[in-house]
């Protein structure tokens, strides 16, 4: 049997199997801890750093790093805080997120984010990159323009002979998701619908689809992301 | 005492936000008398007549028109407000910002589906008319702006919430519904 370790969220007292992550851990006892390149299933990456939490004192994130017995783990402190906001604020900044005119809003992982932690305007000034849209692939419609880089469909997504449909191209800043041309032609509607639902952003569609639920009764319109954990 | 003063205008936006300042309903008489009107759409004053405490601007700007009036505007009041997504981040009019201006107008006025008659291939270039910049800038980005409200439109709620605290001086109500990018 796995052994029970001890540790405290915020001065709170939690239980949780040793070896588990700290973001299923405080789930487990729930306390969210916000998430974006994670995806349950699926190996941690820790890319994107929001799940930055401290650990006796040191930013570890929270998605890569197992609980230890008597681990003091802070989640709500201010500079936690402020690195989450900014990190929000950079993806905003950094693609083109033009939230009125998109299909995942109201369903979108990073913009739930923003409005958890009520970003009113970015602090950093909008860069408008030049990203294209690809729509070659006859199920799924791929928007650089909105990916943040959290390869999770590179991570989750396979064929049914386990090869992988998406991939990085290119380098540095100028890096984006590729989707396998010849695969890809393949893309059964389950796996397109799967690698939708993986994305956290508006960056992969179903082609001819959107815009299906009315405002008022998506996804984060009244319940923030994390709420359902910490009412659990 | 004198009440306060609010201007308002629209940039480079669709009236949308001006629709939601109406949205407030029938708070618009409660408001008709806390505050007083100067240059604005909504009473069609065209110029300013005094300093204002408040100014309300939706869109961001896209012409030499806007860049002007968004100066004016910081002149004349004290608070100056980001009033949607289009004076925040330029919003849908800055869809064109990955797009070479001469292509814009190329796609408006030549090659575009809905073009007609314009055998002279002609892109309107009179000195009347205010000068396209480059791309679509977010109003902070122009002029310092102090407060943002988000939404396209942002909810009535939103912008009720945010004029009253700035004109009693009050905290400032924030439910998780109001604050939306759509
Ligand atoms: S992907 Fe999310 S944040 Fe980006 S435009 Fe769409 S809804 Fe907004
Ligand atoms: S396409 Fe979506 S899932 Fe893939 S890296 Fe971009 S944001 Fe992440
Ligand atoms: S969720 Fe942990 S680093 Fe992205």
């Amino acid at each position: 049997m796995n052994q029970v370790v001890k540790f405290t969220i915020d001065g709170i007292e939690c239980m949780a199997a040793q070896g588990q992550y700290i973001v299923d851990a405080a789930k487990e006892n729930g306390i969210y801890i916000p998430t974006l390149c994670n995806y349950p299933g699926v190996k941690p990456k820790g890319s994107c750093r929001i799940c930055t939490v401290k650990v006796n004192g040191r930013m570890m994130t929270a998605c890569t790093t197992p609980v230890a017995e008597n681990m003091q783990i802070e989640n709500q402190d201010n500079e936690i805080i402020e690195l989450r906001k900014a990190i929000i604020e950079l993806l905003f900044i950094e693609g083109n997120h033009f939230c009125p005119a998109c299909e995942k809003s109201g369903n979108c992982e990073l913009q739930a984010l923003a409005y958890r932690y009520t970003m009113m305007v970015p602090r950093f000034p909008y860069t408008f990159p030049q990203r294209a849209v690809d729509a070659t692939n006859p199920k799924l419609i791929k928007d650089q323009n909105r990916c943040i880089l959290c390869k999770r469909c590179i991570r989750a997504i396979q064929d049914e002979k386990g090869r992988s449909i998406f991939a990085y191209h290119k380098r540095s800043n100028k890096v984006e998701i590729g989707l396998d041309p010849k695969i890809g032609k393949g893309l059964t509607d389950e796996l397109a619908q799967k690698s939708v639902d993986v994305c956290p952003v508006g960056a992969l569609l179903i082609r001819g689809r959107g815009f299906e639920q009315p405002i008022g009764q998506r996804k984060y319109d009244k319940q923030a992301i994390g709420s359902d954990i910490e009412n659990m | 005492m004198s009440k306060p003063i609010v201007a308002t205008t629209s940039l480079a936006g669709c009236f949308g936000c001006h629709m939601s300042v109406l949205d407030i309903d029938e708070r618009i008489l409660e408001l008709i008398d806390l505050v007083d009107f100067d240059k604005s759409p909504v009473n069609d004053i065209k110029k300013f007549s005094r300093t204002c405490d408040i100014g309300l601007i939706e869109g961001g700007c896209c012409n030499s028109e806007n860049v002007h009036v968004l100066k004016d505007f910081r002149e004349h009041c004290k608070i100056l407000v980001s009033v949607g997504e289009c004076a925040i981040m330029g919003g849908l009019p800055a869809m064109r910002n990955g797009i070479p201006l001469r292509e814009c107008l190329e796609e408006a006025y030549l090659n575009g589906p809905t073009v007609q008659n314009n055998k002279l291939k002609l892109i309107p270039n009179d000195p009347e008319i205010p000068i396209l910049l480059d791309k679509v800038y977010p109003c902070h980005e122009i002029v310092k702006m102090d407060y943002h409200l988000p939404g396209c439109p942002p909810r009535a709620d939103l912008i009720w919430e945010a004029l009253i605290a700035l004109v009693t001086g009050g905290e400032m109500k924030l439910p998780y519904e109001v604050v939306k990018f759509d």
